[in-house]
């Protein structure tokens, strides 16, 4: 089943254009990475998707439909509930690991006191940070180490219920250790969710990315299964890419 | 052959004289409170602090300019904040960092270095007489408000802007929109800066005089609505000091003007900290 369709997505900054007509469909309960070097459009396609650019007074033409359903008929606090998105740097809100985790779920609902204790809870327990953070859920959060900080930003957008997570090179900052947490984390995930995870370690994409898609320059050069991209790829920019002769 | 300071040398030197400039300056600062309170402590007692004020300030105590001055200043300052918050969230929030904001910024400044007499003039022919708001409270709180608003504007501006981009992108990647991110991420992290200004804002309000002598005027009774017409202690300061009526009662009335600053900056930094303390 095809979760995120899209069609004929371009996505300018003033006059750059940072996606060209993109035509990519996303399924549900896959991981789908996607690679290429800076500037390619990679993190442009994630904030086109939950219409983050906006903030970036960038303008799209195309149509992106979630749910066969066009994103712009949706409420924008609806479509970024159901598309989480979590950034390369990991950035906790000021405040508890509590208050970091309760903020989306209060934005959209009126809880009480149990419910709210439960949601995050469990978000805490799915992203694998639990047993880590349950003796001290009211202490800053900044005090996390990077890695968990990467997890709480996960275990905040899970709180939310979404379908679909958007990960922008999520561990970039993050040691092996931390790294192979979140991978299993994802792995663990993918049964009830959808990932888009881009990614600048074409390694880490041919692990866990069910299928890989190649980005240049704003366009989309291959979509395959990873195996495929990662052994036998079609385009010669594409094993350029990957074999490390650019980028 | 040109003389030649080692880096060593050099580090020591650039040391002291940094070292000197801070000492002259702190030398100057407690030099005047010192002066100030040597003068004025003596006049402290508890009969100065809640007597009425007689024979024009040569006798009694300067009760009726504690509570004008008190309720000038919380009227500038309830009117000021919200105008000079809500100016910098729609500066920083809402315009792109174009032409308006800088236009605006620019007038804010400009505002800010013109001298209080102007605002003093301004307010006694605007809110005095025009708006036949006679001497008061009002009319001496609303020009202090006209007063601090451009440092209340800049220093919120600057906090607001202080705040990571990242924290914006977070509350809206969780669906937050634009107000809820204002209100519960913009503001809360901002909140020490802002604070900042309107400490800064109090502290100009409370030692004016020049801005409220013209408009709140220089009554000596104690206020009884915020119509009545009181003199601020800066300006009855002023007043005894000018008109040479009592030297040993102006120099009192300058120890308290300190030391009320000196609480309001003391409270409030500690009120900063918790708050910074409880969030971060």
């Amino acid at each position: 089943m095809i979760k995120v369709a899209i069609r004929n997505l371009s996505l300018y900054y003033d006059n750059f254009q940072a996606l060209k007509e993109i035509n990519l469909d996303v399924v549900s309960n896959e991981i789908l990475g996607v690679i290429g070097p800076a500037n390619s459009g990679k993190s442009s396609l994630l904030r086109a998707i939950n219409r983050l650019y906006e903030i970036d007074y960038a303008r799209i033409t195309g149509r992106i439909l979630l749910d066969n359903e066009d994103i712009f008929d949706l409420t924008i606090n609806d479509l970024r509930r159901r598309v989480g998105l979590i950034f390369a740097t990991p950035v906790v809100l000021p405040g508890s690991i509590y208050k970091n985790m309760s903020y989306g779920p209060k934005l959209h609902s009126k809880f009480r006191k149990g419910e709210l204790d439960e949601i995050v809870f469990n978000a805490l327990r799915a992203a694998n940070l639990w047993d880590e953070v349950k003796d001290r859920l009211y202490d800053s959060a900044s005090r996390l180490s990077g890695g968990q900080q990467q997890r709480l930003c996960i275990a905040r957008t899970l709180a939310m219920h979404p379908e679909v997570i958007m990960m922008d090179e999520p561990c970039s900052g993050l040691d092996p250790v931390s790294t192979a947490k979140i991978e299993a984390t994802m792995l663990d995930l993918k049964e009830n969710y959808t990932f888009i995870f881009v990614t600048n370690n074409t390694k880490q994409a041919a692990r866990i990315a069910t299928r890989t898609a190649f980005f240049l320059s704003g366009e989309l050069i291959e979509i395959d299964s990873s195996e495929k991209v990662f052994t036998n790829p079609q385009d010669p920019r594409t094993d350029d890419y990957i074999s490390g002769r650019f980028g | 052959m040109t003389l030649r300071i080692g880096p060593r040398t050099n580090q020591i030197i650039a040391y002291v004289i940094l070292l000197l400039m801070t000492i002259v300056t702190i030398v100057v600062l407690f030099f005047i409170i010192g002066f100030v309170f040597k003068n004025g402590l003596g006049q402290l007692s508890l009969e100065f602090l809640t007597d009425k004020t007689r024979e024009m300030g040569r006798e009694g105590g300067i009760f009726p300019s504690i509570v004008g001055t008190f309720f000038v200043t919380i009227f500038a300052i309830v009117i000021a904040t919200p105008l000079g918050v809500g100016s910098a969230v729609y500066l920083v929030e809402y315009t792109r960092g174009g032409v308006i904001r800088r236009i605006i910024s620019f007038g804010a400044d400009c505002l800010a270095g013109v001298p209080s007499i102007i605002f003093g003039l301004f307010g006694f022919i605007f809110f005095v007489i025009q708006l036949n708001l006679g001497w008061s409270i009002v009319s001496g709180g609303l020009t202090l408000a006209v007063m601090i608003l451009p440092t209340i504007i800049r220093t919120s501006e600057e906090a607001i802007k202080a705040v990571p981009h990242t924290y914006r992108e977070i509350s809206y990647s969780l669906g937050g929109g634009k107000l809820d991110t204002i209100l519960k991420v913009v503001l809360p992290t901002s909140l020490p800066g802002i604070l900042t200004g309107i400490i800064l804002g109090i502290g100009r309000a409370v030692g004016e005089t020049a801005a409220v002598i013209f408009t709140a005027g220089s009554s000596l009774g104690i206020p009884t609505s915020l119509f009545s017409s009181t003199r601020t202690l800066a300006v009855h300061f002023y007043i005894l000091a000018r008109e040479g009526i009592s030297m040993p009662k102006a120099y009192g009335t300058a120890t308290v003007l300190i030391i009320i600053i000196l609480i309001v900056n003391f409270v409030a930094y500690r009120l900063m900290h918790r708050f910074i303390a409880r969030y971060y």
